[in-house]
C-alpha cells in the first residue's frame, strides 16, 4: 500500500455515518476506483476481449444467415429451451417437496441428508449420466430386473439417448441448487404461523399452500431463474449422453468448433447461446436481490 | 412440526425416501458398484475385481490425476486472489461502481462454460498472446471460470462483516494496509478457505471448457472419463469417476478442516 493513503483521518461526525457505507473512510487521496482497475482489467483479457472476439468472429459475412435458417440450430434451439424450461419445473416440484420434508417433518438424519444434498452439489455433472447408463442403460440395473424377472431378451428401457434421459439428469443433478436457498429460507420461518395454523384447524396441504409456499416463493423464484441459466448452459450431461439425437445449443458450439472446425458458426451459436443465458441471468440477478438471497 | 398424525408422518418420511433414494442415493452407489466389477448384465453387477483402479492409478490415469490436481489448484489460487481483490475493491466503490465491478465478475457464471472455452480459444490462437496447444490455456480458462465463484462468496463475506472491527483499527491509527492484512483478511479467512474449496472442486470437475481446449499432453481426468465411457469401457471410467470424485472430497475435507480452525481464532 502507498503512503498516500495512510492519511485516512476519521472525523467524529463519520462515526454516525450509517453501517451500509464500509469503513466510513471518504477522505482519503488515492480514489478508490484505482484499486479496482488490475483485476478488471486482467478480467478484460482474459474474458471480455476474448468474448468480444466471438462476437466479431461471428459477424462474418453470411454466417449469421447460414446458422438461424439452417434446421439444425433450430432444431438445437427448440431442444435446449423445451429440456431447460421442464428441468426447471421437475427441480422446482421436486425441490420444494423434498425441502418441504427436510424442514417441516424432520427424521433421524435430516442434517446429514442436507450435508449430503451440499456435496452433491460439488460433484460433476456427468457423474449423473454415468450412473443413468448403469441404472437404466440397455445392459444396467433396470433392464437387467425386467429380464431376470419376465425373461424377455431385453427390457423397456431405452429412453436413456433421447432427450428424456438428458431430462431425468439434469432434474436429479439440479435439483439440489433448487433445495439449498429454500432450505436456508425455512430455516429462517417462524414455526409459530404454523403452529397456529395447525391449532385453527389447517389440515397441512393447506398450511403448505398458504403459509408455506407465499414464504417460499423468493427462494423459489432465484433457484429456479439460476437453474434455468445453467440448464440452457448444460453441456457435460448432454455429451455423456452420446445422444447424436440430442443437439444442445452448447454441444452445437462444440460440434461446430472442433468436429467441423466451422468457427464463425460456432460464433454465431455461442452468441445466441449467450444473449438467451445472460437475458436470463439478469433476471435472475433481479430477482435474488429483491429476495435478499 | 407440520404433520402431527403418525400415518401422516411416515406417508410424508416413504414419498421422501421414494424420491430421494432413486434420484440421489442410487446413482453415486452404482457408479461405486461398477467400478469394482467387470460385468452388469442382470440386476447386480457381477465379476468383482479391482483391476481398473489399479490401471487407474498408473500411467495415463494417473497423469491425467496430477493434471487435474495442478490445474484446480493453479486456477484456485488465481481465481481466488484476483476475486479477493475486486471484491475488496469493489467493496470501497461507491453503489454504481460496486454494481458494474460485481456485475463484470459475475458474468462468467452465465455465460456457457462451453462459449469461455471457445472464447479463449478464438483470442488466444492468435498474436498477440499464443497460448493454444499449452496447458496454460486449460489453466487459463478454469480461472476465468472459477473466478466468478471466488468473487461471489468472498464478495457476500464482505457485506456481512461488521464495519466497527476495522474503523475500530482505523481510529486507532492503523495504516489501510495493515488494517486490510491484519483486521479485514484474518476476518475473511473462514470464507476464503470455503470459498477456495469451491474454487477446486469446481475446477476438478471442469469437462465443457476444457473439451474445448486441452492439449494432448494435458488431459485432465474428466477428459478422460469421457473418452473411457465414450470408447465403451463404461467399468474404467466409473473407477476414473471414483478416483476424481475421492480427490475433490479430500480435498474439501482438508480445506473444512483449515476453515474450523481458523473460526476459533
Amino acid at each position: 500500500m502507498t503512503s498516500a493513503l495512510s492519511v485516512s483521518a476519521p472525523a467524529a461526525p463519520e462515526g454516525r455515518r450509517p453501517r451500509t457505507a464500509p469503513g466510513g473512510r471518504r477522505p482519503r487521496t488515492a480514489p478508490a476506483w484505482v484499486w479496482a482497475l488490475p483485476p478488471v482489467a486482467v478480467l478484460g483479457l482474459v474474458f471480455l476481449y476474448p468474448l468480444a472476439l466471438v462476437v466479431r468472429e461471428s459477424l462474418a459475412p453470411g454466417a449469421y444467415a447460414d446458422v438461424l435458417g439452417s434446421a439444425s440450430f433450430r432444431d438445437a434451439l427448440v431442444t435446449t429451451v423445451w429440456i431447460a424450461v421442464a428441468a426447471t419445473a421437475g427441480c422446482l416440484v421436486l425441490g420444494f417437496a423434498l425441502a418441504l420434508v427436510i424442514a417441516f417433518v424432520p427424521f433421524p438424519g435430516a442434517k446429514a441428508v442436507a450435508k449430503f444434498i451440499d456435496v452433491f452439489l460439488s460433484f460433476p455433472s456427468f457423474l449423473i449420466t454415468l450412473a443413468l447408463l448403469f441404472l437404466y442403460g440397455t445392459v444396467g440395473m433396470a433392464n437387467g430386473i425386467w429380464t431376470d424377472v419376465t425373461g424377455a431378451a431385453t427390457g423397456p428401457f431405452r429412453f436413456l439417448t433421447t432427450p428424456w434421459g438428458v431430462l431425468l439428469a439434469e432434474i436429479t443433478y439440479f435439483t439440489p441448487f433448487v433445495m439449498r436457498p429454500l432450505l436456508a429460507a425455512f430455516s429462517q420461518m417462524e414455526t409459530a404461523q404454523l403452529e397456529v395454523a395447525s391449532s385453527l384447524g389447517a389440515r397441512p396441504l393447506r398450511i403448505v399452500r398458504q403459509v408455506i409456499l407465499p414464504e417460499a416463493l423468493p427462494a423459489l423464484a432465484a433457484g429456479g431463474s439460476l437453474v434455468l441459466v445453467l440448464c440452457l448452459n448444460e453441456f457435460g450431461i448432454v455429451l455423456f449422453t452420446g445422444a447424436k439425437g440430442v443437439t444442445t445449443l452448447p454441444t452445437l458450439v462444440y460440434g461446430k468448433a472442433i468436429l467441423e472446425s466451422d468457427y464463425a458458426a460456432a460464433c454465431v451459436v455461442a452468441v445466441v447461446n449467450v444473449v438467451l443465458s445472460t437475458g436470463l441471468y439478469a433476471l435472475y440477478r433481479g430477482v435474488s436481490r429483491r429476495a435478499g438471497a | 412440526m407440520l404433520v402431527h398424525s403418525r400415518t401422516g408422518r411416515w406417508t410424508a418420511w416413504a414419498l421422501f425416501a421414494v424420491l430421494f433414494v432413486p434420484l440421489f442415493a442410487l446413482p453415486l452407489l452404482v457408479v461405486l458398484a461398477a467400478s469394482f466389477s467387470t460385468n452388469w448384465s442382470g440386476a447386480f453387477p457381477s465379476g468383482p475385481t479391482t483391476a481398473h483402479y489399479a490401471a487407474a492409478v498408473r500411467g495415463e490415469s494417473l497423469q491425467a490425476l496430477t493434471t487435474s490436481l495442478v490445474t484446480a489448484v493453479t486456477a484456485s489460487l488465481i481465481a481466488l486472489t484476483a476475486g479477493t481483490w475486486a471484491a475488496l475493491a469493489s467493496a470501497a466503490l461507491g453503489k454504481r461502481g460496486r454494481r458494474i465491478v460485481d456485475a463484470l465478475f459475475m458474468l462468467p457464471v452465465a455465460v456457457p462454460s462451453v462459449v469461455v472455452g471457445l472464447a479463449v480459444l478464438v483470442a488466444f490462437s492468435q498474436p498477440p498472446v499464443l497460448l493454444n496447444g499449452t496447458r496454460w490455456i486449460v489453466v487459463l480458462a478454469h480461472t476465468v471460470l472459477v473466478t466468478a465463484f471466488a468473487h461471489q462468496s468472498v464478495s457476500a463475506a464482505i457485506r456481512r462483516l461488521d464495519p466497527m472491527y476495522e474503523q475500530a483499527a482505523a481510529g486507532l491509527g492503523a495504516r489501510p494496509s495493515y488494517v486490510l492484512l491484519r483486521v479485514k483478511l484474518p476476518l475473511l479467512l473462514p470464507s476464503l478457505n470455503a470459498a477456495a474449496g469451491l474454487c477446486f472442486a469446481l475446477s476438478m470437475g471442469e469437462l465443457s471448457a476444457t473439451m474445448m481446449l486441452y492439449p494432448p499432453d494435458w488431459t485432465p481426468l474428466p477428459v478422460l472419463v469421457f473418452t473411457a465411457t465414450d470408447r465403451g469401457s463404461l467399468f474404467t471410467g466409473s473407477a476414473l469417476a471414483v478416483v476424481l470424485m475421492a480427490a475433490t472430497l479430500l480435498a474439501l475435507l482438508a480445506v473444512s478442516r483449515v476453515r474450523t480452525k481458523a473460526s476459533y481464532r
